[in-house]
């Protein structure tokens, strides 16, 4: 995985898991690797798993069952929440940069759509 | 805690300091990186730290007392310098740091070298600097010591051996363990290290976590590395 410089790495991380859970690529209820192996598939430093893990529990998008290990919550409202969250927050991306650009929020959206239609033909 | 830790340490060799009032505390359960150009002091310390260069003033102590025989049982230590003997294979280099440190184990050294794609029966002087750089990690990493002290592990070694020795050093990883890479490779070590050793013209001049500086001044390793060496630390990550 690549990494943004300018962000820590443990929300990147944290951010790529969440996306994983919303794509269903990790189903709900699914163990989530062990700190160390999740170290190694990422080739991160072993603490900022440590640290995802932690956020991912404390936002609710997963659990720890005791001596057992880190879970993907069994909760589908939680998984569409997070979903929601995400894609709000790529859209406030998207219309923050355009504003950024001098492009308004009306003409954003008529660009996006046109692209969208050509790229479906 | 502090597990490995200096105060006040000054190396001259002759007219030249080679490390210059330097005060450090090492951490277990974490992952430093020293950084800096070549000439900077990181090999000097690390061997001070080893007790293999002795400190022209102030000490090196290793949980609380001077390092000495007992702090060496513990600390693993990967130097630049050539290794083994020339007649000697991979599983004869094995032997060998068996002979000399209880807490190696046969059983992890083969695990290592048949994880990093090495054969015991080769001989170490036909071995590439790539294949010996992974040899020296396999010996090192196959002791169970609290600190590991690894000189440059990742220097001349391609991209994939790159990988091979970094997923054998975050294997060892342990709430009591700590580990020390020095390096110039910055980006390399970015991802897998928590706190950055930045040393330059045989001083320290700041110790800060990779994390905090992200968050702090939205800086990667490779940022904050450039604007403390300039251009000269650019050219020495070039190499």
């Amino acid at each position: 995985m690549e990494f943004n410089p300018a962000l820590p790495i443990y929300l990147q991380v944290t951010t790529a898991i969440k996306r994983d859970i919303v794509t269903g690529e990790l189903a709900p209820g699914e163990k989530l690797p062990s700190v160390r192996d999740m170290a190694l598939r990422y080739t991160i430093n072993p603490n900022t798993v440590g640290r995802v893990y932690k956020e991912l529990e404390s936002e609710g998008v997963c659990f720890t069952r005791r001596g057992m290990g880190t879970f993907v919550t069994e909760d589908p409202e939680k998984v569409e929440q997070v979903k929601e969250e995400m894609v709000q927050e790529l859209s406030h991306q998207f219309l923050e940069g355009m504003k950024r650009l001098g492009i308004p929020p009306e003409e954003a959206v008529d660009r996006i759509r046109s692209l969208y239609e050509k790229e479906r033909e | 805690m502090n597990m490995l830790e200096c105060r006040d340490i000054t190396k001259v060799y002759g007219r030249k300091t080679a490390v210059d009032h330097v005060s450090l505390q090492i951490e277990p359960g974490r992952i430093y990186a020293m950084l800096g150009p070549n000439g900077s002091g990181k090999t000097t310390l690390m061997k001070m730290a080893m007790g293999i260069v002795k400190p022209t003033s102030g000490g090196f102590y290793y949980q609380g007392e001077p390092i000495g025989v007992e702090s060496r049982k513990e600390i693993a230590y990967v130097s630049t310098e050539p290794y083994f003997y020339s007649w000697m294979t991979i599983r004869d280099a094995g032997k060998y740091y068996a002979d000399f440190f209880e807490d190696f184990s046969m059983q992890e050294y083969e695990r290592l070298l048949d994880r990093m794609e090495l054969t015991p029966d080769m001989r170490t002087k036909a071995l590439s600097s790539g294949m010996m750089a992974k040899v020296k990690i396999a010996v090192t990493m196959a002791r169970k010591a609290k600190v590991y002290l690894l000189d440059e592990p990742l220097n001349g070694i391609d991209l994939l051996a790159r990988d091979q020795i970094m997923e054998s050093v975050l294997e060892a990883v342990d709430p009591e363990v700590a580990l020390v890479l020095s390096s110039h490779l910055v980006d390399e070590l970015e991802k897998i290290v928590d706190t950055a050793i930045f040393m330059k013209d045989s001083h320290l001049v700041q110790v800060c976590g990779v994390e905090e500086l992200r968050m702090r001044e939205g800086k990667s390793l490779v940022d904050k590395y450039r604007e403390i060496y300039g251009h000269s630390g650019e050219r020495n990550r070039m190499e």
